[in-house]
């Protein structure tokens, strides 16, 4: 249990702590905010969180970027940071700003059809629009 | 943007830079930093940026909707294409060692070169048709409303 | 920083400050990319989330509102549910390997392997290159199909909005 608290123990942990705090902001956005710019930018907060996590996973200490010299002659002694985690996000990010444009677009639609991008004034509508219906289907009824 | 004169003549000189930039992204992508995606990316730049401060027309007009749409098209086919030659030649999918047999690791040089080239092309295609899409719907906004 | 930038997003109400703040969110990020020796990430998100993302979200914005309307009260159910997973993924860490650590299983395994492999199969400087375009071809195959395919979906949604603009205007004058 003493090791839980010497400051080798948390220096080593802070970043995951840092990067889980501003994960937890994004995701906080996402739930709590209703308007849907804000939710989309909540959203890239996570996504960039993330790849951060995951950036620094393959951080070696005292490493430098996977790049070889030129002419290939590769000194031993050189310790490169583990390129397999940039390749990922590399793809992840492209892929992230697709679906945030996807997304976007799909809040102008949105926007032209309820003529309002905060959620809970679709939610209103929607209910308006439900209600509406249910009293039709009852007065047919009668 | 009628009267922002520095904006346009700064545009102007800029435009051919970020164009050169992204070429040399796009080749020179596997000695340093950099490849398909961000060529892709910074192209695309160029062209939205001369979309903002000109008229989107005049973006349209150099890079005409329709040709984003082919190329859209293209950059996945090249990329696809690389994977259906080296099946054809008889090596596995995305092999590119089919492309040189005598020296395998030229094969990976152009295959990776062929490969970056198509990604390039269709991430430029994606990002400019987009922005073509947003902008074409845009009103007019005075500087004020911001 | 970024916890600051992050945190001033929750509070902001004005969107356009929201989205320039997540374009400097995107820039801060790249740096500290930097930082952690991922050049071309870095690259990429400069490129990506501080310049098309936010042209693309100001785009919107000019389609839609530039201010966020609705409830002030600050929901304590969510803030709950995030403690709560934050707490979790934290004690998830109490596992995790030292930060830079050259002795995890992440750096004995697989990244040793590709670096020594690529200078004799692949032969390019820039290994985050090789790997992309040659070993997770397939990888790097399908995520170019995936943004040619938004890009499509885009399109589709936008390309319907003018038509039905067009309409719209139709049916007005119309009538009268």
């Amino acid at each position: 249990m003493v090791e839980f608290f010497t400051s080798d123990f948390v220096l080593g942990r802070l970043n995951y702590w840092f990067f889980i705090f501003l994960m937890m902001t994004g995701l906080y956005i996402v739930i709590a905010r209703s308007n849907l710019v804000k939710k989309i930018v909540g959203l890239n907060i996570f996504q960039t969180s993330v790849f951060m996590l995951y950036i620094s996973i393959g951080k070696v200490s005292g490493g430098t970027a996977p790049i070889f010299p030129i002419d290939m002659n590769i000194d031993p002694n050189v310790v490169y940071s583990n390129p397999l985690p940039h390749v990922l996000i590399l793809t992840a990010i492209v892929v992230g700003i697709a679906t945030t444009s996807l997304g976007l677009a799909l809040m102008v639609r949105i926007r032209e059809s309820y003529h309002t991008i905060e959620e809970h004034e679709i939610a209103e509508q929607e209910q308006e629009i439900m209600r509406k219906e249910l009293g039709l289907a009852k007065e047919g009824e009668v | 943007m009628r009267h922002h004169l520095i904006l346009r003549v700064i545009t102007k000189l800029l435009v051919g830079t970020i164009f050169l930039f992204a070429l040399y992204v796009q080749f020179h992508g596997d000695y340093s930093p950099g490849g398909g995606f961000q060529a892709g990316v910074i192209m695309a730049v160029g062209f939205i940026i001369y979309g903002l401060v000109f008229k989107l027309e005049k973006a349209k007009a150099v890079f005409p909707p329709w040709l984003v749409h082919k190329i859209v098209a293209l950059g996945v086919l090249v990329y696809a294409g690389t994977g259906v030659y080296s099946l054809l030649v008889g090596y596995t999918f995305l092999d590119y060692a089919a492309i040189d047999p005598h020296s395998p690791v030229h094969g990976q040089h152009l295959g990776i070169l062929i490969v970056e080239l198509g990604v390039g092309i269709t991430v430029t295609g994606v990002m400019v048709a987009i922005y073509y899409a947003f902008a074409a719907h845009a009103p007019n906004l005075k500087d004020e409303d911001w | 920083m970024l916890i600051i930038t992050a945190l001033s997003v929750v509070v902001t109400r004005s969107l356009f400050a929201i989205v320039t703040l997540s374009g400097v969110f995107s820039l801060l990020s790249a740096l500290l990319f930097i930082r952690m020796d991922a050049v071309d990430v870095a690259f990429t998100e400069a490129a990506v989330g501080a310049g098309i993302s936010t042209v693309l979200m100001l785009g919107t914005l000019a389609l839609t509102s530039r201010s966020e309307r609705g409830d002030k009260k600050t929901q304590v159910a969510p803030l709950f549910l995030v403690i709560l997973t934050g707490a979790l993924l934290i004690y998830g860490t109490v596992d995790m390997p030292h930060f830079g650590a050259p002795d995890t299983p992440a750096q004995t395994h697989v990244g040793p392997d590709y670096l020594e492999r690529i200078p004799k199969e692949i032969d390019v400087p820039n290994a985050v290159t090789a790997i992309l375009a040659s070993y997770r071809g397939y990888d790097t195959l399908g995520e170019t199909a995936v943004v040619f395919t938004a890009g499509i979906g885009v399109l589709m949604l936008m390309s319907g909005l003018a038509r039905r603009r067009r309409e719209d205007e139709d049916d007005k004058e119309g009538p009268s």
